[in-house]
């Protein structure tokens, strides 16, 4: 069974394989790096990119600090324009507002810009047993979607496929065996995906920002195809997380600077496409009908929390690119839709805190996420008050309820010790005496109960002879 | 400031800082009340264990005009995360910001508050430089170099991802050993292929992960931290 398909999975077993598997380390390697250097490149290309990316944090807590009134404008802008505007609450209403938008409008082929909202509420199942078929048309999603997996990152779905598993994928679908070159493997998608588009009756896409004041939707795309799903087929649903609403056309350059940027390095992507309604009288292009579907799934409920600030992301996917661990894992290890750090702190909270113990701890809080980010969210922030809320839950790391009692027991006592010198100085000596058998050289090769973890990989300095205070009060004083 | 790590496992860091800063013409004293900043419990969660350990720390400190530490990893935990853990308390909110003002990690007092990128320092070897991920939080991004660059006889070798995380992280490392040591086992790939015979950085946590992991790759590379280079002459 693929661990890709599952939600509350074993996050350590999960975590093994991936590093136990070159192909997929070569893979996280090569697209971090090459993703990784495009984002210093596009900062540093700005004027002064700091001062933007605070700008473009300003706009986001504003807008979220106001977010009833840019929603109700973004309806009755869409409204105006002559789209449906439909308010889901939940992933299941949401599914279910859209295999209705489907039934009603007789659609029966449905095609689907990359969207990771879609991804959130498993979209395409629900419409798949309303009978209609659903095709994904960013290359990296149709070959998962091909090989029944997850997108493990978040703007490089299929990063942990190489040419030769995705030409397996293609030839597999094709009934044809393909050569394993990357242009004949695009040359082979795009007939494939061409004629799915002529056939489409109904376009399914994402959302990267919505216009409260002009109604209009905005798309980022780098291969076109969220062009062709939203101007083909007969009918568009928008698919957005209440976050996306931002007030002005004058804001979105400011986020149109920083996307492609953070993401990719680029200028700008290849496609920025801005739809605004539905096809009006005498135009030849876009749908009868444009339908925007606005969906919370939880997120009023952590608007209201101290974990407000992850609401602000703009789903890029540079943290994942900046992370060390997100590098070496890659995105299937961390179980829910939403992968590497930012991942980490919205898989608990619009998931569950208690069915995912690890995420929370599986960072070394190194900030090079928070460095990365477009809007500068405070990662390592979230994962540590995470890491309070499970305590409160009485949870540990991992390892459940005893785990986390004899933890926090643990830290409790050590935080006692600290504050009285004398006992310190105590517990300093005898951890001294204790670890002595084990000292070569200055370096212990063994420790006994957790710091075992530490050993088996490396050494651990031994307590020195005589500590700082002792030299202090002997030479320096 | 000498917190808990360098107190017990680095004492010779804390030497080297008092005599590098005693040669500068400043005054050195150390309040023995202090321990541990509480950055374990804070990052763990234990909001509340951090919080007095923070009182702690800020009494041990009330009397001192300049704080210094060899230490990037107790500088942000005092500067960034102190007033943060008291916002809602306005006696110690004022006390905590108040410390934070007075803190300074040890580049960046030379640096900045001293003004010196020439400490006199001389160590010939080739050396190679490790960023510790606190120094990144704190925006001491070229401190540490430009000290180093200035030390005579030092050769100084660029290290492939010098600012990618060593995989310390505190208890990360003991939870996820596997995904720690994988990427500390890089981090000393990268060092050793530099041809360096040390490997400088400014934090404990990542010298005794990064220094633990070469040992027993049974490479050569020492690891040595920034004031113990910064103090030789």
């Amino acid at each position: 069974m693929n661990y890709a398909q599952h939600e509350h999975h074993d996050f350590l077993g999960a975590s093994n394989q991936a590093l136990a598997d070159p192909p997929l380390q070569a893979a996280l390697t090569r697209l971090t790096d090459t993703l990784m250097a495009g984002n210093r490149k596009g900062y540093a290309a700005l004027a002064d990119s700091s001062a933007l990316r605070d700008h473009a944090k300003r706009i986001k807590e504003h807008t979220l600090a106001h977010l009833d009134r840019y929603l109700e404008q973004l309806e009755a802008s869409v409204q105006k324009l002559g789209g449906r505007v439909h308010w889901a609450a939940t992933a299941d209403d949401a599914r279910r507002i859209i295999v209705t938008i489907a039934q009603q409008a007789g659609c029966q082929n449905a095609v689907k810009s990359k969207s990771m909202t879609s991804e959130e509420i498993h979209l395409n199942g629900a419409l798949e047993k309303a009978g209609v078929r659903v095709t994904e048309t960013d290359f990296g999603e149709f070959i998962i979607q091909l090989a029944g997996e997850r997108p493990s990152h978040l703007v490089a779905p299929a990063v942990h496929h190489t040419r030769e598993s995705v030409a397996r994928v293609l030839s597999q679908h094709l009934g044809q065996p393909l050569p394993d070159d990357p242009k004949s493997l695009a040359l082979a998608g795009r007939r494939v995906l061409r004629e799915e588009f002529r056939r489409a009756d109904l376009g399914i896409s994402g959302v990267n920002f919505a216009v409260a004041e002009t109604g209009s939707i905005v798309l980022i795309t780098n291969e076109g195809n969220g062009r062709l799903t939203t101007t083909c087929p007969r009918v568009h649903v928008a698919l957005m997380g209440i976050e996306k609403v931002i007030p002005r056309m004058r804001d979105l350059p400011v986020f149109l600077k920083l996307l492609a940027r953070g993401a990719t390095g680029q200028t700008l992507s290849v496609y920025t496409t801005m739809i605004t309604g539905p096809k009006r009288p005498g135009e030849q292009d876009g749908p009868d009908e444009f339908h925007l579907v606005i969906l919370d799934n939880g997120r009023s409920r952590v608007l209201a929390t101290p974990f407000r600030e992850s609401l602000q992301c703009i789903r890029c996917g540079a943290c994942l690119n900046a992370c060390p661990v997100y590098r070496r894992i890659g995105g299937h290890a961390y179980g829910g839709v939403y992968s590497g750090p930012i991942g980490s702190i919205l898989t608990p909270l619009y998931d569950s805190v208690t069915l995912n113990p690890h995420l929370p701890h599986a960072s070394s809080l190194c900030g090079a996420c928070q460095a990365a980010c477009p809007v500068k969210i405070n990662i390592p922030h979230m994962l540590i008050g995470l890491r309070a809320l499970q305590h409160q839950h009485g949870q540990g790391g991992h390892g459940g309820r005893h785990r986390g009692r004899w933890e926090s027991w643990a830290y409790r006592l050590w935080s006692v010790v600290l504050r009285r010198p004398w006992l310190y100085r105590l517990a300093l000596r005898g951890a001294r005496l204790a670890l002595r058998r084990w000292d070569q050289d200055g370096w212990l090769t063994r420790l006994p109960g957790p710091g075992a973890s530490w050993t088996a990989l490396r050494d651990f300095p031994a307590p020195a002879a005589l500590s700082f205070r002792q030299r202090w009060k002997k030479d320096l004083e | 400031m000498i917190t808990c790590l360098g107190d017990a496992l680095f004492p010779d860091v804390g030497v080297a800082t008092v005599k590098l800063l005693r040669r500068l013409g400043v005054g050195v004293d150390f309040p023995e009340s202090q321990t541990c900043c509480g950055q374990p419990h804070f990052n763990s969660g234990f909001h509340h264990d951090a919080r007095a350990l923070a009182k702690h720390t800020i009494h041990a400190f009330a009397k001192s005009p300049l704080v210094v530490t060899p230490s990037g990893s107790c500088a942000a935990m005092v500067k960034l995360e102190y007033p943060e853990l008291f916002h809602h308390d306005p006696v110690w909110h004022g006390r905590a910001e108040d410390l934070a003002r007075r803190t300074h990690e040890l580049s960046d007092f030379l640096v900045n508050v001293l003004g010196k990128v020439d400490v006199g320092a001389r160590y010939p070897a080739r050396a190679t430089y490790h960023m510790a991920c606190h120094l990144r939080g704190l925006g001491i991004t070229t401190e540490p170099l430009r000290l180093l660059e200035n030390v005579a006889g030092l050769e100084l070798v660029p290290l492939e991802r010098h600012d990618e995380c060593c995989g310390f992280g505190g208890s990360f490392a003991v939870r996820y050993p596997a995904i720690s040591g994988a990427m500390v086992n890089d981090k000393a790939g990268f060092v050793e292929k530099t041809g360096a015979e040390v490997v400088v950085a400014t934090d404990a946590g990542c010298l005794m992960n990064i220094g633990g992991c070469l040992r027993r790759r049974g490479g050569k590379v020492r690891i040595m931290h920034l004031a113990e280079v910064l103090a030789q002459q």
